[in-house]
């Protein structure tokens, strides 16, 4: 079990390692920081004296290892547009995001699953024609659409909820929903089917043959199966709790790490840029860690006999 | 005779596709005593298996189910969930084809033993848990204290058949409906299990009914045999009938196809054909297309079923004279 988790902990560092890695030579290839941050017209003799302070100038290999190197000491740059450390400016934001991206994520649970576990216990009914239907047009719909959708009703016709900003709570209701709506459409589209997929098996229809009430065998040997799927999915969630809001923080100006991903990219601020994309890497390596062992706990299957 | 333990009469099931209806048995006579062992025959969806299912409300919510079950006194077809739940398990038992997936995979053995213990002897855990070693002990399970922490996956096919087996026994039924018990297992596996079935029925009352796709299985396990085809009991008659003078043609195929252990060899005979699906049935008899003994009449209705001796019945229009 330890040789395991090692292992599992080693190829999540390379994950990272990686990922910061192709993050860094292509943002370097895909734009000059110094045009772009001192202005096109600036003097040619202050745009390399930018290029000089920031270590532009050198070859990109030297950089790198220089990244790296501060990197492993915990110095992930500065901002190159107002000189605070990136790992500061990142830290600063992630307050804001985690609180539309959790109680986001509570409601994708609170809602997709039961959902899911209920359209698939009345198969083909109304019911569960309607929570497809819904479910459907919840994961295709891009989330900027139905955030622009959701704008229309709740701010402009009915002036119940602000549009845009973050003054208070009543900001992070429409973003909160606009997230929520799509997890829960596909968290229900997955429970249905892991649930009917279990449903079928030969050791519910065991279970009925033994005696037990259609409650009991749905609650005690449907459900566990079930969640052995679902949980990949809901994994996958956590791991877009960081990175996940990136059009609905733009869309609803939520001053979150979305939106300081977008800006740091319009201008090339690489340090920022590359600060984010490592806790994104981060998170989603964490989360398929927690899958694997949650995985263990709740499917014997996969833990290896002792014997 | 006493009165049957159970008594099916002119069961019918018809699944709703969505599309159409078909019908998937066509009227189902079948009366068991207390204490007997009936084998079932036919090949692959000839209806045995939907006999029982039916018979115990397991089918799911497509299946409409007609006629009679008579169980002590009730009658099951369209009886309320609450009584047939106390049918299920305690009176009539029922053990399936595929043991290993029959049995819940994210739950110990000990556990699922238990979970029939406490819901029809109305055990304790702790006493649910000491009986249900006993019960793996009863089926031949070695070591059963320790195997109760086994999780399906760690244990065979054979072994989860015995487990199957055990949590029937728990609810002590007077009817124990073995589904194929023996198809998924290997062949020294088989006559294990099937031994431990006789072992158990010598030491209890316990019916047993056994659904097999093979002749030979059924002959040395049960008294009186059920020969099945497209949804129907075409022969119904004690073993020792069914093969010093079989009435049906189809049992005779069945016979023909079986080798023989004793005797001069001779070479195995199939019955040409396939089953005929069900909503494509033949007029008449189902089996006419593939008979030997195929006449006009055969297409002009389905032939009922005839006595022709006590405890031998036979839906062939040929049975009437007593020779097939």
């Amino acid at each position: 079990m330890m040789r395991y988790l090692a292992g599992r902990l080693l190829r999540a560092l390379l994950t990272i390692f990686l990922v910061v890695t192709f993050a860094f030579f292509v943002l370097r290839l895909s734009g000059d920081p110094a045009l772009l941050i001192m202005s096109v017209d600036a003097p040619p003799e202050s745009v390399e004296a930018f290029r000089i302070s920031w270590g532009l100038d050198r070859p990109v290999w030297v950089q790198y290892l220089r990244y790296i190197v501060h990197a492993l000491t915990g110095d992930l740059g500065n901002s190159m547009r107002d000189g605070r450390p990136a790992l500061q400016l990142v830290l600063e934001r992630v307050p804001a995001t985690l609180a539309i991206t959790i109680p986001a994520f509570l409601l994708k649970i609170a809602i997709g699953v039961p959902a899911g576990i209920y359209a698939a216990l009345h198969r083909n009914s109304l019911a569960d024609r309607m929570t497809m239907l819904f479910s459907v047009a919840g994961f295709t719909m891009p989330s900027f659409v139905l955030a622009l959708l959701l704008v229309l009703v709740f701010s402009v016709q009915l002036g119940w909820l602000p549009s845009s900003g973050s003054e208070g709570m009543a900001n992070a209701i429409l973003p909160i929903v606009t997230l929520g709506a799509a997890g829960a459409a596909i968290l229900a589209r997955f429970t249905r089917s892991a649930m009917l997929e279990v449903l079928g098996q030969p050791y519910i229809r065991a279970a009925s043959a033994k005696g037990l009430t259609w409650r009991r065998v749905v609650t005690e040997h449907a459900l566990p199966n079930a969640a052995i799927p679902t949980t990949t999915i809901i994994g996958f969630m956590v791991g877009t709790l960081i990175a996940g809001a990136v059009v609905v923080e733009s869309v609803f100006a939520w001053p979150g790490i979305g939106r300081l991903l977008v800006i740091s990219v319009a201008n090339r601020d690489l340090a920022v840029v590359q600060t984010i994309l490592l806790f994104v890497a981060a998170t989603m390596v964490t989360a398929n860690i927690i899958v694997d062992l949650v995985y263990g706990w709740i499917d014997p299957r996969m833990r290896t006999s002792p014997r | 005779m006493t009165e049957p333990l159970i008594d099916i009469r002119n069961l019918t099931v018809d699944f709703d596709t969505g599309h159409r209806v078909v019908r998937a048995l066509h009227g189902i006579d079948l009366a068991i005593q207390s204490g007997e062992a009936v084998g079932l025959v036919g090949e692959s969806g000839s209806g045995k298996s939907v006999t029982w299912l039916a018979a115990l409300g397991l089918l799911g919510g497509r299946a409409r189910i007609g006629g009679e079950v008579r169980f002590e006194g009730h009658n099951l077809v369209g009886a309320p969930a609450s009584e047939l739940e106390a049918v299920r398990g305690a009176r009539i038992a029922m053990i399936f084809q595929d043991p290993s997936s029959s049995l819940n995979p994210v739950y110990r053995i000990g556990q699922q033993l238990a979970e029939a213990l406490q819901l029809h002897r109305g055990m304790t855990s702790g006493a649910a848990l000491a009986e249900a070693g006993r019960l793996l002990d009863r089926v031949g399970i070695a070591d059963a204290m320790r195997r109760l922490r086994d999780y399906p996956h760690e244990l065979s096919g054979g072994m989860n058949q015995r487990v199957m087996i055990a949590m029937a026994l728990a609810g002590q039924p007077q009817i124990l409906i073995a589904d194929e018990p023996t198809t998924a297992l290997d062949a020294t596996i088989q006559a294990q299990i099937l031994e431990l079935l006789q072992e158990i029925r010598r030491d209890s009352s316990m019916a047993l009914v056994l659904i097999s796709h093979d002749l030979g299985v059924v002959a040395e396990n049960t008294d009186r045999v059920c020969v099945m085809y497209a949804g129907r009991i075409v022969e119904d008659a004690p073993i020792a009938t069914i093969f010093e003078a079989p009435a049906h043609p189809y049992t005779s195929g069945l016979l023909a196809a079986l080798p023989e252990l004793e005797g001069p060899r001779r070479p195995l005979v199939a019955i040409p054909g396939v089953v005929p699906e069900p909503w494509n049935l033949p007029p008449g008899c189902s089996f006419a297309p593939r008979c030997t003994e195929f006449e006009a009449a055969c297409e002009a209705a389905v032939p009922p079923a005839v006595e022709l001796a006590r405890g031998h019945r036979a839906a062939c229009i040929h049975a009437r004279s007593g020779v097939a």
